[in-house]
């Protein structure tokens, strides 16, 4: 598959692709983080989770819209607003579900799959009948367009490293609320032993309020940042459930820094195979390996060792 | 401080613990005695709310609790240590410590639960799950006592722990007792610990509360035939 380029030449290429591949590595972490620390809680296996990075896409879209209608010289920082906007919106309805729908569910493990997956059917469909069916493409203002000219066959695009270095805020926000605040030990609890959680005296049913809208919010952020990488469209977040999925497992549900590690192997290997072969050949390779892993290490890439 | 009145519990539609009735009083180390299976752990539950009473009350200071979820009754005074100890293995001794803390709305542990746990103190950044069985057994009264209770529950706290340690954990509980006045229930299977910590003795039988005795003046060979096999 080589045939064909010069050396230098492929070294340019994967030097671009491993870029555009880290992109879509910072897709993957922010809607990764999410989908692990809720099924990571609560067990729940939230299918709905790319319709809310679309809720977040489309919030960005508004509030890029709102900027140019009437603020116009206020354009080049709206970008930060959305982020905001995105985060409440996905996290405002992601409470409100986990209350109205969720929290009814806990008993019934699985049937909180179908429930979501219904959610994530209503949502789609709500989004087309409230932004229409067309795709929608966000305006960029001007400093994050165009890209940086590293060597003569190497440039980096200036969105990209922005998407980049949003990713890495994020998880380290997330991170520290982990494994700094109340909050975070009363996750890290519940997950460990829920009953025993509730015991110690941990409301349980309010961490898991919380965590799901948490963890909905970061998948707005993610919404944000994908406008750059892709066009806004109803379905656009179902393409991005799989793969996350395969993130997560990958990963060990119960563990960041194997979230973040099986997000950069997925994406690495997706965006540097699919310039070689296609598309789908690109998916069947990153699934075989992912596949030959899983069966070498079942519980995940990092799984911490303790005694029993 | 604890009233139980005619408590029952059951699994699913089989009833494991039927009308059962006792008192504590404040400041009172009470074991319950009684072979494997004959619903001491099930009585433990019942008191904290795993399990949901079937009927029933559980009165704290006078107030029944016995609808509420755990954590609920846990900001009511009671704290819970279960069998086998269950302390959250991936976290460090300092945060399960914390873990009971919640409840209670503060950020600093109580010097005084290092003063009765020093190897805590020195273990305080490891990893719950690296500790031996008795360290565990330590860090799970240490996280109940956080909580800062006016009523602890300890369910087979000598289960898997070497003898040594066991009369230390006799000790401890003893000393807690004297140092805040608070009442303590004990489920056991160990007679030496039993008499060498309780004030009361009550004897478990197919969920039933069959014999009562206090402390002193205890017929040994009596608890002995109901705890043999």
């Amino acid at each position: 598959m080589f045939m064909g380029y010069s050396l230098g030449e492929i070294g340019s290429i994967f030097a671009m692709q491993a870029f555009a591949g880290l992109i879509l590595f910072s897709v993957f972490v922010l809607m990764a983080l999410g989908l692990a620390i809720i099924f990571g809680q609560m067990g729940v296996i939230n299918m709905a989770h790319g319709e809310f990075m679309i809720l977040g896409a489309y919030m960005t879209f508004l509030t890029s819209h709102l900027f140019q209608t009437y603020a116009p010289q206020a354009f080049a920082g709206y970008f930060f607003v959305a982020m905001l906007v995105a985060f409440v919106a996905s996290g405002a309805i992601g409470l409100a579900v986990e209350w109205l729908l969720i929290k009814r569910l806990y008993k019934r493990p699985l049937d909180t799959l179908l429930a979501t997956w219904g959610l994530s059917l209503i949502m789609q469909q709500a989004f087309r009948s409230i932004f229409g069916a067309r795709e929608v493409g966000v305006q960029l203002p001007d400093w994050m367009m165009g890209s940086l000219q590293v060597t003569d066959t190497i440039e980096v695009q200036i969105n990209g490293l922005f998407v980049m270095t949003l990713t890495l805020m994020i998880t380290a926000v997330v991170a520290l609320l982990l494994f700094r605040s109340r909050w975070g030990l009363q996750v890290r609890a519940v997950v460990a032993n829920r009953v025993m959680a509730d015991a110690a005296g941990i409301d349980t049913r309010r961490i898991d309020r919380l965590t799901f809208g948490l963890g909905c919010g970061i998948a707005g952020i993610a919404g944000s940042a994908f406008t750059m990488i892709g066009s806004t469209s109803p379905t656009a977040g179902q393409a991005y459930i799989v793969d996350t999925f395969l993130v997560v497992v990958f990963g060990g549900a119960q563990s960041l820094l194997g979230t973040i590690a099986s997000a950069f192997t997925i994406s690495q290997s997706q965006s540097t195979l699919e310039f070689f072969l296609t598309g789908s050949m690109a998916k069947v390779t990153t699934l075989l390996i992912v596949i030959g892993l899983l069966m070498l290490r079942p519980q995940g890439l990092f799984v911490l060792k303790v005694r029993k | 401080m604890l009233d139980v009145h005619n408590l029952s519990a059951a699994y699913g539609q089989s009833e494991v613990l039927h009308n059962v009735d006792f008192s504590v009083a404040p400041g009172e180390i009470v074991a319950v005695v009684g072979r494997n299976g004959m619903g001491k752990s099930t009585l433990m539950k019942s008191l904290i709310g795993i399990i949901p009473p079937r009927s029933g009350e559980v009165k704290v200071d006078g107030t029944d609790v016995s609808t509420l979820a755990s954590h609920a009754r846990v900001a009511r005074g009671l704290a819970y240590v279960p069998q086998g100890r269950q302390i959250f293995g991936t976290m460090t001794v300092r945060e399960n410590i914390e873990t009971g803390l919640v409840v209670t709305g503060k950020t600093l542990i109580p010097h005084e639960i290092f003063v009765l746990f020093p190897i805590l103190k020195e273990f305080e950044k490891r990893r719950g799950g690296n500790l031996s069985g008795g360290q565990q057994q330590q860090l799970a009264i240490a996280r109940a006592l956080a909580s800062d209770p006016k009523i602890l529950l300890l369910d087979e706290p000598t289960e898997g722990i070497q003898p040594s340690i066991i009369k230390d954990i006799a000790r401890v509980l003893r000393q807690i007792r004297d140092m805040t006045n608070m009442c303590i229930v004990v489920c056991e299977q160990v007679l030496s610990f039993v008499l060498d910590v309780a004030d009361r003795i009550l004897v478990m039988e197919n969920g039933r509360i069959v014999h009562s005795a206090m402390r002193e003046g205890v017929d040994e060979a009596a608890i002995a035939r109901f705890l043999a096999v």
